[in-house]
């Protein structure tokens, strides 16, 4: 009757338990699979723009390289004007908001913020070309005129001011909380007792914001551009909307030529499109997703680095 | 040496050196108003047709910026210049911040209000209309149904991920699971609209394929690495002590998860449930490509091309009829409706999450 007791006590194995757990098990593995099966599908839908022959593809192109290149281009010359924008005023708020704003509003001026991710990109489409692009035009004009010898302001100025310059102020606008977000979070995290001996060594808040808040942050800061520019290069109703597109590669960022970015060109030309002409945009799409992925994964990395080495935690 | 002997009442020793109190609003109020008596001449002169307020107010406050440093420098030092320097920058950045999101708000009452508040928004759907009426019912319905179907299918995937990478999930599965679900949220939205098509085509063989259920997954796609972040983030609140009394009592594991961490926890995940919902229903690039535009009511998700209100205010835009005005009238109605749904949405997510949030002792 006694059986001898070998080895550890071992629960009883409950059905429920079983159930559940490999019903978990399955929800995870299944984010995988879809993760799989976007790539999957969207490369087997490529392979005929890839492999087209010149005569096929839109745009005359030769080759599916040459049609994406341009396109490439401008998402990302776009979405780095953007976060040359948003990266010090996104700095800027959060630490408005993290250091200076009274305790009480921070709360309250964070949710304001908010407020700005809350508004869907239509919209933001609809306000930076009906509202933007003409209240910014006349400053466009002045900035060609008396700023017209660096390269960048050159060229012949857009008359309804659909720029790529408005495009990257909207793109900045879009990406603004996000960026805010992350950096609040982080300068939030600073160590209290750097900051308080940096304020007790007779530092400025200035100073004390430079020695401690600032070089804490920085990999916080760094991810925090990198999710920007993650969704900066990813925005397409905003941009399709703004921009006046061009097949152009050109620096000029105020002129009515244009280079288009791939996800405004694939909400442009997708519901015109047909045969190789939807593989072309698909694939582009495919261009796209790896861009991102690459964004993304760098400022994934950058973060739980920081998360490992900051003793925060 | 002589002993200072000068007339009149000795400084503060602790405020000299420093500027007077109201010293920068004065300097603010006035370079704004020397900006502003600047710009007024110009206007005076025929420079400009209208008078340029956010011109004034900008140059305005650079100049604030400039003259606060100078005078700082002057009566303070260096060091307590730049620190005011900093404090005047960054209030800059603050309100160069909120100058978007006050002029979007205002120009989208200011358009959008008088034609949403016509009964005709609300009752006609676009079909056969020509003119100043028609109304965004057929839009209203697509974005309801599809943005439903959505949450249906990211919810429970999502939930359960998120149960699995705090109760279960140990090793590499759980850290694959948590790296992809992070680079996942970082999907561009027109890339999951192309997934959903280039699945629905390879399925159906249709090149053409248009469908509300397409759009569903597509908005799945996006939703649910939004739902696992914010459930993982409420699971993880749950105190230790609480599962561990709940084991202690011999319950199992799988009992312990649905009867102790959920009900703790449910006021944070149905906060960052409706969170991930606001986020979506404006999407519009995925809609637009795998859900299509019509001018008709179709209540099918299965069949047939699904208007949705974000892809209403972009064709109203881009494909402005004879009058014009109706059609933008119409898209800035359908964009204030937007606007709404989504902050009602917000703030009944965080009015949840404030009033059912646990009560632990403390």
């Amino acid at each position: 009757m006694a059986t001898p007791t070998t080895g550890a006590i071992k629960a009883r194995v409950r059905l429920g338990d079983r159930v559940f757990s490999s019903s978990t098990v399955f929800a995870g593995s299944l984010i995988l699979v879809l993760l799989a099966a976007v790539a999957i599908f969207l490369i087997v839908q490529s392979i005929p723009a890839i492999t087209a022959k010149a005569g096929t593809l839109p745009n005359a192109a030769p080759n599916f390289w040459v049609y994406v290149w341009p396109l490439v281009f401008g998402t990302v010359w776009a979405a780095a004007i953007a976060l040359v924008i948003a990266i010090p005023i996104s700095i800027g708020v959060a630490l408005f908001i993290s250091h200076y704003a009274p305790r009480k509003l921070s709360q309250g001026l964070g949710y304001v913020i908010d407020l700005l991710a809350a508004v869907p990109s239509v919209v933001f489409g609809l306000w930076g070309v009906l509202v933007l692009a003409k209240g910014i035009q006349p400053f466009f004009v002045w900035l060609n005129e008396n700023l017209g010898w660096i390269p960048l302001f050159g060229g012949v100025v857009s008359g309804t001011g659909k720029t790529v310059l408005t495009v990257a102020i909207v793109l900045a606008v879009m990406v603004l909380p996000i960026m805010t977000a992350v950096c609040r979070e982080i300068f939030l995290q600073t160590p209290v007792l750097h900051e308080e001996a940096a304020l007790a060594l007779g530092a400025t808040r200035w100073e004390m914001i430079r020695v401690a808040v600032l070089p804490f942050a920085r990999p916080g800061i760094i991810s925090a551009s990198m999710l920007g520019l993650g969704r900066a290069l990813g925005e397409t109703l905003a941009v399709a909307m703004v921009l006046s597109p061009a097949i152009v590669i050109n620096f000029f960022l105020l002129t009515a030529q244009n280079p288009n970015t791939i996800a405004a060109n694939i909400a442009l030309q997708f519901p015109e499109a047909s045969g190789v002409g939807i593989n072309t945009l698909i694939a582009s799409g495919l261009v796209l997703f790896v861009i991102t992925f690459i964004v993304n994964a760098i400022a994934r990395i950058a973060v739980n680095r920081r998360k490992a080495f900051s003793g925060a935690n | 040496m002589a002993v200072s002997t000068a007339a009149g009442p000795m400084p503060n020793a602790l405020t000299t050196g420093r500027l007077p109190k109201g010293t920068i609003w004065m300097v603010l109020g006035g370079s704004w108003l020397l900006l502003g008596l600047v710009f007024g001449l110009v206007q005076m002169a025929g420079g400009t047709k209208q008078y340029n307020l956010v011109g004034a107010l900008f140059l305005g406050t650079v100049l604030f910026d400039i003259l606060v440093f100078v005078i700082s420098y002057l009566v303070e030092g260096v060091r307590q210049a730049r620190d005011r320097l900093a404090t005047s920058l960054v209030t800059t950045a603050f309100i160069i911040a909120l100058l978007p999101l006050v002029s979007l708000i205002y120009t989208v009452l200011l358009n959008g209000l008088g034609r949403m508040i016509q009964p005709s928004f609300f009752s006609q759907s676009m079909r056969n209309v020509l003119g100043a009426e028609g109304g965004a019912v057929h839009a209203i319905v697509g974005t309801l149904e599809i943005t439903a179907v959505a949450a249906l299918i990211s919810v429970p995937i999502g939930l359960l991920t998120s149960i699995y990478l705090v109760e279960y999930g140990r090793g590499t599965l759980a850290r694959v699971i948590t790296f992809m679900v992070d680079v996942m949220t970082g999907i561009p939205s027109i890339v999951a609209g192309l997934f959903a098509y280039a699945f629905f085509v390879l399925v159906t063989g249709n090149v053409g394929y248009r469908s509300g259920l397409g759009g569903s997954i597509a908005l799945a796609v996006l939703m649910i690495p939004v739902v696992v972040r914010s459930s993982e983030e409420m699971l993880k609140l749950v105190p230790n002590e609480l599962r561990e009394a709940s084991y202690a009592l011999g319950v199992p594991k799988w009992l312990t998860v649905v009867k102790i961490v959920i009900p703790t926890s449910i006021a944070g995940i149905t906060t960052g449930v409706m969170l991930s919902i606001a986020r979506v229903i404006g999407e519009t690039a995925p809609l637009l490509i795998i859900a299509g535009l019509t001018d008709s009511v179709n209540y099918d998700l299965v069949h047939d091309r699904m208007m949705t209100l974000p892809v209403l205010v972009y064709t109203q835009y881009s494909n402005q009829g004879a009058h014009q005005s109706d059609f933008v009238n119409r898209a800035w109605a359908g964009a204030l409706t937007l606007i709404l749904i989504v902050m009602a949405l917000n703030l009944v997510a965080r009015l949840i999450a404030r009033i059912f949030a646990p009560k632990l002792g403390r």
